[in-house]
């Protein structure tokens, strides 16, 4: 895909949303368009965390194992919405696993590129960071709800 | 003492329940069942708007608020949705098809049905939240070229636990009404949304100036949907909530069902966030 079309991809999804131009130019450097099939996993749990994924469509499901539970979905993750962020942060592993629930298409972004990007423009850096702790500090307050397990006794 | 009941327009005594009969019992989960109810013989049927509850007693063992489920323009049929929790919701789960019970009602504030006209309508429900907004729905519905978009979104603990099931998928079937369905927890063979009730926000559009929301569900669940819908600018007015507290007379009488300066029973149940947001939240009013 041509590098403007992803631009254009990138400043349209809400994580990009109102990005500076030129730092939606250098973003799109670590950018390639993916798809995965229903079913697909798009990472595991353990493996070195490489990319980070803008999702455009379809649904993926963040699953890990439980003994005597087995598998066990925690978590699903629609368009408009981002996948992962142990890109970031040492040790650069998955904690859980990913997996297409439908056909997903996506935008991933080479995570040692970012890295790249972030520690040598820390106006980018900052920006990036900013709008992953949203989405982190959404996530977080999401999961205590969950855990609060509000519908087995009502609360 | 006899008062003009504002549904029926009888004269009766309202702590006087009267006699229902038990058309059908359906079990919906495994803690929760519907009762179909009929009047007893020489006993109007009851009218009702979306929203409204009665009170419910079970022979012998006491009374309890339920909301009436079922279509308000269905006027023989009184639907219920109730999940057994203690004496009352045990009991009433014991019955079946013949069996009497006893009813008051209808009572409280309705759902803005009306007053939503011209506005784009999200309905959140959760767990059993669901029953008490489902007469709404169907309002909605049946006059579906008054309102703009209208979306429900409706969390469940997981897909074992999905109330109305079939229904809220000939819902989603229609081209007119978004539904969105989540659960908290699910093994992998599940293909819909895990995840909380407000993470389902995102995903539906309508216009913050225009909108009308009713919420129901647990408490902390209607706190945290109302905070995120102001947070993109629905009005405070244009949030309605069904509140649940405790009750005995269910007429403003005995003051059982307080909540800071409001009776549940006569201002609610339900109430828009502007007059009751500063009470959420709040412990041990
Ligand atoms: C306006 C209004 C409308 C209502 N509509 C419905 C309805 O449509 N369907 C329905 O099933 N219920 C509904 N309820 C809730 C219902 O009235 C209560 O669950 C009621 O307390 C049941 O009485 P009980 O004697 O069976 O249980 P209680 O003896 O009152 O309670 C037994 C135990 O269950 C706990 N408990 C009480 N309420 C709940 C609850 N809601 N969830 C989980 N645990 C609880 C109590 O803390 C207690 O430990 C409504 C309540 C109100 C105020
Ligand atoms: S239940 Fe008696 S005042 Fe509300």
């Amino acid at each position: 895909m041509k590098a403007e079309r992803i631009e254009s991809i990138l400043a349209t999804h809400p994580f990009f949303e109102g990005l500076a131009a030129e730092h939606l130019a250098v973003v799109a450097d670590c950018a390639t368009s993916v798809r995965f099939a229903a079913g697909e996993k798009i990472f595991h749990e353990g493996e070195e965390a490489q990319s980070f994924y803008l999702i455009r469509h379809g649904r993926v499901a963040i699953d890990t194992h439980a003994p005597q539970r087995g598998g066990l979905t925690v978590q699903t993750i629609g368009e408009g919405e981002i996948l992962g962020w142990s890109w970031m942060t040492p040790p650069y592993r998955w904690r859980f696993d990913a997996r297409a629930v439908d056909l997903v298409r996506a935008i991933a972004l080479d995570g040692r590129c970012l890295r790249e990007k972030c520690e040598a423009d820390h106006d980018l850096g900052y920006e990036l960071l900013k709008r992953l702790t949203l989405v982190i500090v959404r996530r977080l307050e999401a999961t205590r709800l969950q855990l609060l397990d509000i519908y087995g006794h009502q609360v | 003492m006899a008062i003009r009941s504002e549904a029926t327009g009888s004269l009766s005594d309202p702590m006087t329940p009267r006699i229902f009969v038990v058309e059908r019992f359906r079990r919906e989960l495994h803690d929760t069942f519907t009762l179909e109810l009929t009047p007893g013989p020489g006993m109007a049927p009851i009218v009702y708007r979306p929203g409204q509850f009665n009170m419910l007693y079970a022979m012998g063992v006491g009374e309890a608020p339920i909301s009436i489920s079922g279509d308000p323009a269905q006027t023989g049929q009184l639907i219920h949705t109730i999940r057994s929790v203690g004496a009352v919701t045990e009991a009433l789960g014991r019955l079946r098809s013949g069996d009497a019970l006893g009813l008051r009602g209808p009572y409280g504030r309705p759902w803005p049905v009306e007053a939503a006209a011209g506005n784009d309508v999200l309905i959140i429900a959760g767990g059993i939240g669901l029953a008490p907004l489902r007469p709404a729905i169907y309002c909605l519905l049946a006059e579906r070229h008054r309102y703009g978009r209208v979306a429900l979104l409706y969390g469940a603990r997981s897909p074992r636990e999905i109330l109305y099931r079939r229904q809220l998928e000939r819902w989603r079937a229609r081209f007119d009404i978004e539904v969105e369905v989540t659960v908290d927890r699910a093994a992998p063979e599940w293909r819909g949304s895990v995840g909380v009730v407000t993470t389902l926000l995102p995903r539906v559009q309508f216009d913050p100036d225009h909108t009308t929301v009713m919420i129901c569900g647990p408490e902390v669940m209607m706190r945290h949907v109302a905070r995120d819908l102001i947070q993109r600018g629905v009005a405070e007015e244009q949030i309605h909530l069904s509140m649940e507290r405790n009750m005995k007379c269910a007429i403003g009488f005995c003051g059982h069902c307080q909540y800071g300066p409001k009776f549940i029973c006569r201002d609610g149940p339900v109430f828009d966030f502007h007059s009751i947001g500063g009470l959420f939240g709040v412990r041990e009013i």
